[in-house]
């Protein structure tokens, strides 16, 4: 083991770490991006992910129940989130402090609801056996690099989830339709786009995200009622540095911060290197106030 | 001036409340009883931990009414909340001091509630006995310290260590007062013992991401990791370790922070092989910590017992066979009787108050086994004097009570 590697380990570490942040802030920058609600309730998104991953572990086995459990919580965290939208945030568009008081309120009692349902001291949920080795890379100067395949299996579904949402944006009518009300929510109503159902739909996305990422990280992290707390905040900072309502900015945002904490660690402790990239964002934002990727549309001048 | 019916009547409804209130707060006990303070968090972040350390102070408190009470006195305990705030830990404890005039205090779990809790007890005069081992490094005649200092947890684990013949030490926990006082007194202990500090790292309290911490333990190829990382973390870091190809088994942890509740928390088939360093195992085979566990499994079946619970339990037992000797209730007559006190068993093996009101008490090492238990593998030679100011880490600093 060399210095080579520790860099070498480092920069994987640095990707995954993005991967880990991008599948945690992506529901938040549909949510938040193209909808401008902000929903506190989002880590919990995550947690209810956790424990729906916990449930399917306990009904089918450790293997095939991680699985099953990531369908499961996706589509959990996307009925629960629309019924949020529905019932809630529907009534209170256009008032982004109550918003903001109501999700959090939401947030409280999904977390006692955990702690009343499964305990408060959390649950055991971990990686199935196939996700237990890791591929050694040997016969060049990086040898000793190893590289735990969950943390792989976790990039792989970053990007396949990035991928899904950019095709369903992109490539989709509904995406048309989510893109112009982004745009111009006034036009896109006269024009005939059920606004309504779009932003039910985005959140419902969103959430459904969030409950996919909670699922997939129960492999490295740990299910416990106030999991989603540790989240939330870097998925916030991943969001505003990326730019409201640009996936690609997201994806940039979670990479820079994953690499720039990771690079950082080779020579200072976490503690430290979380201070650095504190820093780091405030001056960012200083300069670009609206992000690596500010996407023009009349939602952002109302703003 | 004449008053409207209802302004009358709210003001006779506010005067009835106010005798009312003045009522119940005047510090006169019902005769034949004694009132004592139990404070622990019964709401937030700590409640998980310290609600498990009031029910055990509580079942102590039952068992003694039980027998007939303190020189024939009840005791009648008053039970706040600390709600894991330091700042109404110490509004709590002058509550139950200046109002409720109670004889003395259980309770306080984290350093920054004893910290915040202790200028009370100096001012008005009252004394709090402390459950939970600490980084050691105060000494106040108002606190009687029956959680292990230092020496009685951390360095007979070193001790351990060595015996056993490991010789490279990766000392992880999480960035607080406890893991960063541990670790400056376990440093200057590897070095002045002729071993190795491999490394030393600290993570946020609550984080998750340990995967720069993993790469750097596998670069500095460590024979032993000292972990004391704090609650959740310990699952992402175990998790992480073992995803990594590092489980306990590979490389072995020796934890200061996790307990029966922790591991079965954490999933003891994540820990397995770990080991931990405590002054009480459930497991202990002592016929008194026997009796107390089905004592208190009769209450609260299946629930693990941790070290922190027999110190509460310990020390209301402690307390009225101090009073008992000192034949008063007075503060100082009964901190003084308390260190007088000869030997005894409590469920955790001998124990008694030295000189400096810390727990003269035995180290023990335990390996997790899969039913979440620790097996107890190793304990010092006997029960060890505490030492408040490590003399290697604060040279010049005593404990004089």
């Amino acid at each position: 083991m060399n210095e080579s590697v520790l860099v070498a380990g480092q920069l994987f570490n640095g990707i995954s770490v993005a991967s880990i942040l991008l599948l945690a802030a992506l529901g938040l920058a549909l949510s938040f991006g193209l909808m401008r609600v902000i929903n506190m309730a989002h880590g919990e998104m995550l947690m209810m992910g956790g424990y729906l991953t916990y449930v399917c572990t306990l009904l089918f086995g450790k293997s095939t129940g991680f699985l099953i459990g990531m369908v499961v919580a996706f589509f959990g965290a996307a009925a629960f989130g629309a019924l949020m939208e529905s019932t809630l945030i529907r009534k209170l568009y256009g008032r982004p402090l109550d918003t903001l008081l109501a999700t959090w309120g939401v947030s409280l009692i999904l977390q006692q609801a955990a702690r009343s349902i499964f305990g408060p001291i959390g649950v055991e949920v971990t990686a199935p056996p196939w996700l237990a080795g890791s591929i050694a890379i040997g016969g060049t100067a990086l040898t000793g690099l190893s590289i735990p395949l969950v943390r792989v299996f976790i990039i792989v579904v970053a990007a396949i989830v990035l991928g899904g949402v950019t095709l369903l944006i992109m490539r989709t009518r509904l995406g048309m339709l989510v893109r112009a009300v982004h745009q111009d929510r006034g036009m896109a109503d006269a024009l005939g786009a059920d606004t309504r159902w779009v932003d039910l739909c985005v959140f419902s996305l969103g959430t459904g995200i969030a409950g996919l990422a909670g699922a997939t990280l129960t492999s490295i992290a740990p299910v416990t009622p106030t999991v989603g707390q540790g989240y939330i905040v870097y998925a916030f900072l991943v969001v505003i540095l990326g730019g409201l309502g640009s996936l690609a900015g997201t994806l940039a945002a979670a990479v820079i911060v994953g690499l720039f904490s990771a690079t950082a660690q080779i020579v200072t402790s976490q503690s430290f290197s979380d201070v650095l990239l504190l820093v780091f964002v405030i001056i960012f934002i200083q300069f670009r106030p609206r992000g690596i990727a500010s996407s023009r549309s009349r939602a952002l001048d109302e703003a | 001036m004449s008053k409207q019916p209802l302004a009358r009547a709210f003001s006779l409804l506010a005067a009835s409340f106010f005798l009312l209130s003045s009522l119940s707060t005047a510090p006169t006990s019902a005769a034949g009883t004694v009132k004592v303070g139990v404070l622990h968090s019964l709401s937030g972040t700590m409640a998980i931990s310290e609600v498990t350390v009031k029910n055990a102070t509580m079942l102590a408190i039952e068992e003694i009414n039980a027998k007939g009470g303190v020189m024939g006195e009840q005791i009648e305990p008053v039970i706040e909340d600390g709600g894991s705030d330091p700042a109404i830990f110490a509004q709590k404890a002058q509550k139950l001091v200046q109002e409720d005039k109670v004889v003395t205090v259980f309770g306080g779990w984290t350093s920054a509630s004893r910290k915040a809790m202790l200028p009370v007890f100096e001012r008005f005069h009252g004394l709090l006995w402390y459950p939970v081992q600490f980084e050691g490094n105060e000494c106040s005649k108002d606190i009687m310290y029956s959680g292990a200092q230092p020496n009685q947890q951390i360095l007979p684990a070193l001790d351990w260590a060595k015996a056993k013949g490991y010789k490279s030490y990766f000392l992880l926990g999480s960035d607080y007062v406890f893991p960063r006082t541990a670790n400056l007194i376990l440093k200057k202990h590897i070095v002045h013992d002729g071993l190795t500090v491999a490394g030393e790292e600290y993570v946020p309290l609550g984080g998750t991401d340990f995967s720069a911490i993993v790469n750097k333990i596998k670069l500095a190829g460590p024979s032993i990791i000292f972990n004391t990382l704090n609650g959740d973390s310990n699952v992402s870091f175990f998790k992480q370790m073992a995803a990594a190809g590092l489980p306990p088994s590979k490389l072995p942890v020796m934890s200061f922070s996790i307990a029966e509740p922790e591991a079965k928390s954490i999933g003891p088939s994540l820990l397995q092989g770990s080991y931990a360093a405590w002054n009480y195992f459930e497991s202990l085979p002592d016929p008194v910590n026997k009796k107390f566990v089905a004592a208190y499994h009769a209450k609260y079946p299946d629930q693990p017992i941790d070290d922190p619970m027999i110190h509460g339990y310990l020390d209301v037992l402690t307390w009225a066979a101090a009073v008992e000797k000192a034949k008063s209730f007075d503060i100082d007559k009964v901190r003084k009787a308390a260190t007088m006190l000869a030997y005894s068993d409590y469920g955790m093996g001998e124990t008694k108050f030295a000189a400096n009101q810390s727990l003269v008490q035995t180290g023990f090492v335990g390996e997790l086994e899969p039913s979440g238990q620790f097996k107890i593998i190793w304990k010092s030679a006997g029960p060890i004097q505490p030492v408040p100011y490590d003399p290697l880490s604060f040279p010049g600093k005593v404990c004089s009570i």
